[in-house]
């Protein structure tokens, strides 16, 4: 292989990978709630901790690596070029130079402790529940959710959400997101998530929320999210759970707190047939 | 340490020949080659695997496994879909537990592990040839146990495990898999432990009291030094991973709740064993890779390895931190915040050491005289798609970012630039590198080029995309996917075709070779090549160095 063909032609298709991914991400408009056909970015945000998981993803992770495999590229480019055996016929015999070890050893080690900084933030953002106006219990199933809105929240009925099969779909419709009941929540408003599940574990992730959690059987977790855009967010399970595991999404509809009320008393009449959910002991605990 | 004598001198009878000599086998280097045959029949099925499953994410919709399962189970027309849904799933599971187990750990260790270590210390076998015979027998037990899990029952009425290659429970327990083909997979993975643990045992024992005399552990060539490690963290976390899967035996079979929170058992419990055997298992499979990268970047830079000390020691931090990072698997559990933040930071710090191990390699070859023969072009792609995975590895290792990609395609992505792109390159580089030795034939450098360029854009045409499919949401280990991620899902499965060929050419390139039977010679690779193995015949003699040989020099 000669040095030159060789440098030239992986700089060819680096660069055209670049160019043809960039121009893709730059002609698409996102549609916060569903995936972006031919995305190639995280999707449209509409939560606080959303936001923040795609600043700092695309601020500073995207061109950190970004950046880091350019830079090996560029050294392996060069030196191939350079110390190829016909333009450099005699190796060196040096192997060792430890003001340079130590330096490729410090930078990154700089590198991630500037990392960790926002990366915990973000995290303690997450994890650290706050005050909650609406608390829902999730359960996951072979193959559906099912919510639970507490009594002393307006709730004290629980539904089953399944995809809607593909017979079914009407216009507007999504394949394999819509669903027959959707989640309803209020807008601008915490809401923590109570997430189990009663056979094997599932879990539940909203792209849009930048929300997931494992569904686990005998474990109650928690998380929260804070819609701050009225409209219709889908989300998949995202743990295997068995033959139907694609085929159990998750949409949740994001009202004016009137109609979510609204919606809690016809949600009542509507599924008053399935029985009480529980109530929570202490809705903010 | 003592001065060592010739043990015996039994060379001046033949090498016994037919079933005796693999069936019964001492010979490391016999065993290694049978090693190398079982790694690369297990790469092939695992390729298939994965062949099929691009095939049906190439469009949105469920095409072929239907078809596939009423071929493979003899699934009738009603339940056909039921049964295509689960054999992906079962595809999955198999193509996982092939290429970690019965591809990529059989190469790199029982493979160029077994030929070449004893070699390079100038040793005339391991120190128990034995043990090395059962440890490869034990693994072709355990691959036939794991292949008759595929045809017996499962979850309820349907074949197989279909839980994923990490298995947990209560998917894999009798909740959701009451069938006996969980049984059958636990029961492989005993055996394939057994033979790892037992092989571990052999490398340390002999790179220990074998080497030949003057040659002291600072002197070791990088590849055994990477085998030695590697051999130490087998026997750390094996045993781990057969403990959790024996509970997991026990629950489905003899009444225990281990992970069973009706019983008072805890699913984490298994998530913890699992992955404090799991991540350093990915530890295991890579640093094999690295030892090959270093001898071979040495090799056709004609220069010794830039930092050889600090190559050591980033090995022995790798295997050290990467045992004490495992639940940056479990992010998405509800750990506490404390313990997400451990294990955040200590998983970042593995970065330090990895880069220093690609920053040496670049300076090994800075200043050289390079060579492109094929495993020189095989190390150099290692080093930048291994850095591409890499730097992947840090963004998932932010909890909080992870929370948007786990069980996601970012992390296919990740680990698949990392392994198939990153430990399959370092093994092919090994291939290349030490084919001419093993055989005595040299390859034909234009299909080793074809080769390679094949499978570096069709393995990045492949895996590329999947980063964007990550990013965009879309959910792994699913059969179908919502219509918007048609684009990139096409792209990747178009990717297969340069894999296919890239496979075809390999396969092709080995009977060319051994068809032309061009003599390699002792040192095909001129200067650069200072290690052992090159002082000897190609092949080596059935057994060498029965006098200690002196220590080569620098």
């Amino acid at each position: 292989m000669q040095k030159s063909t060789f440098s030239r032609l992986v700089g060819a298709i680096g660069g055209s990978w670049i160019g043809l991914t960039l121009s893709c991400g730059a002609a698409l408009a996102q549609v916060e709630g569903r995936p972006t056909p031919g995305g190639i970015g995280l999707p449209a945000m509409v939560t606080p901790v959303g936001l923040e998981t795609q600043q700092f993803y695309n601020n500073i992770l995207l061109p950190m690596i970004t950046l880091i495999p350019i830079f090996v590229l560029g050294l392996l480019v060069y030196v191939m070029w350079r110390f190829n055996e016909k333009r450099n016929p005699v190796a060196s015999k040096n192997h060792h130079n430890v003001p340079l070890e130590i330096v490729w050893t410090s930078i990154p080690c700089l590198i991630l402790a500037g990392l960790a900084f926002p990366s915990l933030a973000l995290l303690t953002h997450q994890v650290i529940v706050p005050e909650a106006s609406v608390t829902i219990k999730v359960t996951g199933n072979q193959w559906y959710w099912k919510y639970e809105y507490p009594q002393d929240q307006g709730g004290g009925f629980a539904f089953e959400q399944r995809v809607k099969p593909d017979s079914e779909l009407q216009a507007g419709d999504l394949r394999m997101l819509s669903v027959d009941n959707e989640a309803v929540v209020p807008v601008g408003e915490v809401v923590k998530v109570q997430v189990t599940s009663s056979d094997v574990i599932h879990a539940f992730g909203i792209p849009s929320f930048a929300v997931r959690m494992d569904a686990i059987p005998g474990r109650l977790n928690e998380t929260w999210f804070k819609v701050e855009k009225a409209g219709i967010y889908y989300g998949e399970c995202f743990f295997i759970c068995g033959k139907d595991h694609a085929f159990m999404p998750i949409a949740i509809r994001a009202v004016s707190r009137p109609e979510y009320e609204k919606w809690l008393a016809e949600a009542k009449e509507k599924f008053a047939s399935n029985g009480p959910a529980r109530q929570v002991a202490a809705a903010n605990q | 340490m003592a001065s060592l004598t010739a043990v015996d001198s039994h060379d001046h009878h033949a090498a016994p020949s037919g079933i005796t000599r693999f069936l019964f086998s001492t010979n490391h280097k016999d065993i290694g080659t049978l090693y190398i045959i079982l790694g690369s029949i297990g790469g092939v099925i695992g390729f298939l695997l994965s062949l099929g499953m691009r095939l049906e994410l190439a469009q949105p919709g469920i095409q072929i496994f239907p078809a596939l399962a009423q071929i493979m189970h003899g699934a009738d027309a009603d339940s056909a879909l039921d049964a295509g849904k689960n054999l992906y799933n079962m595809f999955i599971t198999v193509h996982g537990v092939l290429m970690i187990f019965f591809m990529a750990m059989p190469i790199l260790i029982g493979g160029f592990g077994n030929w070449f270590v004893p070699i390079l210390i100038g040793a005339p076998d391991m120190a128990f040839p034995r043990l090395n015979n059962i440890s490869f027998w034990l693994l072709v037990a355990s691959l036939l146990l794991a292949v008759c899990s595929m045809f017996v029952g499962g979850a309820p009425g349907l074949k197989g495990f279909a839980g994923g290659w990490t298995f947990y429970p209560p998917l894999s327990s009798n909740v959701g898999t009451p069938g006996p083909a969980m049984d059958f997979v636990i029961l492989a993975l005993h055996l394939a432990g057994a033979s790892s643990i037992l092989g571990a045992i052999n490398f340390i024992t002999t790179m220990f009291n074998m080497r030949t005399p003057g040659m002291g552990l600072m002197k070791m060539p990088l590849f055994c030094w990477s085998m030695l490690v590697t051999a130490f963290l087998l026997v750390l976390v094996l045993p781990v991973l057969a403990g959790c899967v024996t509970m997991l035996l026990t629950d489905r079979n003899f009444g225990t709740s281990f992970y069973d929170p009706a019983g008072g058992g805890d699913l984490l419990l298994f998530q913890h064993l699992l992955w404090f055997f799991g991540h350093p298992e990915v530890y295991i499979i890579i640093l094999p890779a690295f030892g090959i990268i270093s001898q071979v970047i040495s090799t056709f830079s004609r220069k010794p390895v830039f930092g050889y000390h600090g190559m050591v020691y980033a090995m022995i931090a790798i295997a050290v931190i990467g045992s004490v990072v495992w639940a940056h698997h479990m992010y998405t559990v509800n750990l506490s915040l404390n313990a997400q933040r451990y294990f955040v930071l200590a998983t970042m710090v593995v970065g330090v050491p990895t880069g220093i191990k690609i920053f040496s390699w670049i300076a090994t070859m800075w200043g050289g005289s390079i060579s492109f023969r094929a495993p020189m072009i095989w190390a150099i792609g290692f080093i930048f798609v291994f850095t591409m995975g890499g730097v992947t590895g840090i963004v998932l290792s932010n909890a909080g970012a992870d929370k948007q990609f786990h069980e996601g395609y970012y992390v296919v992505a990740h680990f698949h630039y990392t392994l198939s792109l990153g430990a399959v390159f370092g093994i092919f580089a090994g291939f290349y590198y030490w084919f001419p030795k093993m055989t005595g034939y040299m390859y034909s450098e234009r299909l080793a080029d074809i080769t390679f360029w094949l499978l570096f854009v069709g393995v990045n045409v492949v895996f590329f995309p999947q980063h964007f499919l990550g990013l965009a949401g879309q959910p792994r280990r699913y059969i179908d996917y919502p219509d918007a991620y048609a684009l990139w899902n096409a792209v990747s499965s178009f990717g297969m075709i340069f894999v296919t060929a890239a496979m075809a050419a390999w396969i092709y390139s080995i009977v060319e070779a051994v068809r032309a039977k061009r003599p390699a010679g002792d040192n095909p690779w001129g200067e650069g090549a200072n290690t052992l193995e090159w002082t000897l015949t190609s092949p080596p003699p059935f057994h060498q160095f029965l006098t200690p040989p002196a220590v080569p020099a620098e």
